[in-house]
């Protein structure tokens, strides 16, 4: 099944520079014996992982260079899940940007969506303008949506490491809050739920009960998990010193997030940055010295702990704050929706259209400039940085004054941190590399966008 | 659009910018900066309402309005920003770097207490500002948060923008970098001697904007297929969507479509 390299080659060489005097060999399947006896006395052979692999966590492509089971050399490829998200917000309104950037991480779209309206706001100069509630309900559904997509971490992570209870167990938890998110947003993912200016819509009747429900039944499998995972002499050995990354490495390649703090800096954006009132919040930022992939595993458990603790203060303010609005009261900016949920779902209340349709033709004009044309936004540029489950989220707008952002870029964590692959698995056994993936937790639609 | 108002005049300037939007179009046109780094044009808008065919039923056709961005900021510039930027010039001077020679323009924007500091450095003291802002122990800017970039084309020689926002852990501080060049010599020089973590996002750049990072270790393509041509990010990469037909009326490809000016 494989042969001496002939040109032209279906797939390119993983390696420009490939010296053309040094004999490549290609194979696509086949047995192991029969491709390495055809290379013996071959020093290098390069095994292209991906990008269509169950381990790499989506569309990674890893080409490794190995010499027997250590791999001498790791580089990744990415790109293959590019859709030009950032360029597809440049001829969208502003308000229109939610729905798209909610697509890049899709297993954080809570954190790319309240990103991108902070950094609108604080363009528009109105951040102090927003309803506490509003903050409220975003930082619960921010909460929340952390503990899931950890919980996806943990469970694919297992699963790529043959622990499939743990698969099933993570996801059976990830669905108690799919089910908040589906109640609150309509959606199980891609909400589009954060606005500039606040949230859509105010939380359904029952969220406080359905919430509380989905916490108490996560806490439990949280449990279960560390009970599977934690103490597993099996796991254990099969984690500690895997991918181990220090606090040098790290701040040289700007990694951030779990995998930051598992070499022991408490560096949380929510902490040293705040947003959202984070500030007025009560948790703890988990820290751990091992920096290798089992202290990962650890730090995210814990993490979700704290999360389930911020998103309970959020159900207490919440009922402090009922009936309060949810959105800026500049009507020049509030999107004026008012959903509400019909015998076909969740839509525009027809009560409200009555009342623009009926009560005022300035009402009406308005609501059609500022549907289809949008709000102005001062000229300028604006960063704003959020703790996503994976690091540091980082967005940058620009404005000329127009209806539509000029540039949105997004700084995503899993984009950088694959930076680290190399040298986190280089050295290291080809079976560790999946476990040193895995426990930086990339998500491919954010790192291609 | 038939009244004289041809695309060959010359950019208007800040100052002369009339109209009802005329203050908040142009931010910062008010601030004092010195006169060849004043506010830099980056857009010209015409007309209201996207009318840009014939027949101006908008009576706004005339209206010309230059978009400027922020200018530079006068001091004081408030909080830690003046303590950072004076030992950013003393220590650029221990190193031989003249700070007027390697920093632009320092802009403070937006207003209020939430402003960004953002230092505009010529693209060939970059690395230098770069390696002083990260070593210094008063500024220790330790975290580089990526490269963005930003394509203006009206910005004449200046045209395409890298931005880079850097961290500093231990202060608890935030600086954006800004470096241009011109689109018909798109060099600036890698900061990844400085920070390894921008290689991946100058190859980005690189890909999305066609800036090249001089001294990069490998720039390549990441996002793109490495046969693509062209830089899709720019303002002037075509769309090339397809048309969509519904009931016989066609609507076009969005960059091709009426939109608000």
């Amino acid at each position: 099944m494989s042969a001496q390299t002939q040109a032209p080659r279906a797939t390119r060489p993983p390696v420009d520079d490939l010296d053309p005097s040094v004999p490549g060999f290609e194979a696509s399947g086949g047995d192991w014996d029969d491709i390495a006896r055809e290379a013996i006395g071959e020093e290098r052979i390069v095994v292209n992982m991906g990008p269509q692999h169950p381990s790499t966590h989506g569309v990674l492509r890893l080409m490794l260079e190995i010499d027997g089971e250590t791999v001498t050399e790791a580089r990744c490829g990415v790109g293959y899940l590019h859709t030009g998200i950032e360029k597809n917000m440049e001829f969208r309104n502003w308000t229109q940007g939610t729905t798209f950037c909610t697509r890049m991480d899709y297993l954080a779209p809570f954190f790319q969506e309240t990103a991108y309206c902070l950094a609108t706001e604080k363009l528009l100069g109105i951040t102090d303008d927003v309803p506490e509630r509003a903050s409220v309900i975003r930082v619960l559904m921010m909460e929340l949506n952390r503990v899931a997509s950890h919980l996806v971490a943990l469970g694919t992570g297992g699963n790529e490491m043959g622990a499939t209870t743990v698969m099933t167990v993570a996801f059976t938890a990830r669905e108690e809050i799919l089910r908040v998110f589906e109640a609150v947003t309509g959606l199980r993912m891609n909400h589009a739920y954060v606005r500039p200016g606040g949230v859509a819509v105010d939380v359904p009747d029952g969220v406080d009960a359905q919430a509380r429900h989905a916490i108490a039944e996560v806490r439990k499998y949280l449990g279960q998990l560390g009970d599977l995972m934690l103490a597993n002499p099996i796991f254990k050995a099969r984690l500690t010193d895997v991918g181990t990354l220090d606090l040098t490495g790290c701040m040289a390649l700007g990694i951030t997030g779990p995998v930051l703090r598992s070499t022991g800096l408490p560096y949380d954006v929510r902490k040293a940055f705040p947003y959202c009132g984070y500030e007025t919040y009560d948790f703890d930022v988990p820290t751990d010295t091992a920096a290798d992939s089992y202290a990962r595993v650890v730090l995210r458990i814990e993490e979700c702990y704290q999360s389930l603790r911020i998103a309970e203060q959020c159900l207490a303010r919440l009922a402090d704050t009922a009936g309060a609005p949810v959105m800026v009261g500049d009507r020049k900016i509030a999107w004026p929706a008012q959903l509400s949920v019909g015998t076909d779902g969740q839509g525009n209340s027809l009560d409200h259209i009555r009342t623009i349709m009926g009560s005022s033709m300035e009402a009406l004009i308005h609501h059609f400039k500022l549907v289809t044309e949008g709000f102005r936004v001062p000229v300028g540029q604006a960063w704003q940085t959020v703790e996503h489950p994976r690091g540091e989220l980082g967005v940058h707008v620009v404005s000329e004054g127009g209806t539509k952002p000029y540039r949105a870029h997004f700084r995503d964590p899993s984009f950088n941190n694959l930076q680290a692959v190399s040298v986190m698995c280089e050295g290291g056994q080809v079976a560790d590399v999946v476990v040193a993936v895995a426990s930086l937790d990339p998500v491919l639609g954010g790192v291609d966008r | 659009m038939s009244d004289g108002t041809s695309a060959d005049k010359p950019v208007p300037q800040p100052e002369e910018v009339v109209g009802p939007r005329a203050g908040e179009l142009v931010s910062g046109s008010g601030s004092a900066g010195r006169p060849h780094h004043g506010p830099e044009v980056v857009a010209v808008r015409r007309g209201m309402f996207g009318v840009h065919d014939s027949g101006d039923t908008s009576g706004y056709g005339g209206l010309v309005q230059p978009v400027a961005m922020p200018g530079a900021a006068t001091r004081p510039y408030g909080g830690w920003f003046d303590e950072a930027v004076d030992i950013l010039a003393e220590v650029l001077g221990d190193a031989g770097v003249a700070f007027d020679d390697a920093v632009e323009r320092v802009v403070v924007d937006p207003p209020g207490e939430r402003a960004e500091l953002t230092l505009h450095v010529a693209r060939e003291h970059l690395v230098a500002v770069c390696r002083a802002l990260r070593d210094d122990q008063d500024l220790r800017f330790e975290l580089s948060l990526g490269v963005s970039g930003v394509h203006y084309p009206h910005d004449t020689g200046r045209e395409l923008h890298a931005v880079y926002h850097l961290t500093s852990v231990t202060h608890g501080r935030r600086i954006r970098l800004e470096v241009a060049c011109p689109d018909a010599d798109p060099h600036v020089p890698s900061t990844t001697s400085v920070y390894p973590a921008n290689d991946w996002h100058e190859r980005e750049t690189w890909d999305f904007f066609g800036i090249v990072f001089d001294g990069h270790p490998g720039l390549a393509r990441i996002e793109m297929p490495d046969d693509w041509p062209g830089h899709p990010q720019r303002k002037d990469y075509p769309l090339g969507g397809i048309p969509v037909e519904y009931k016989g009326a066609t609507v076009p490809p969005p960059d091709t479509r009426r939109s608000y000016s």
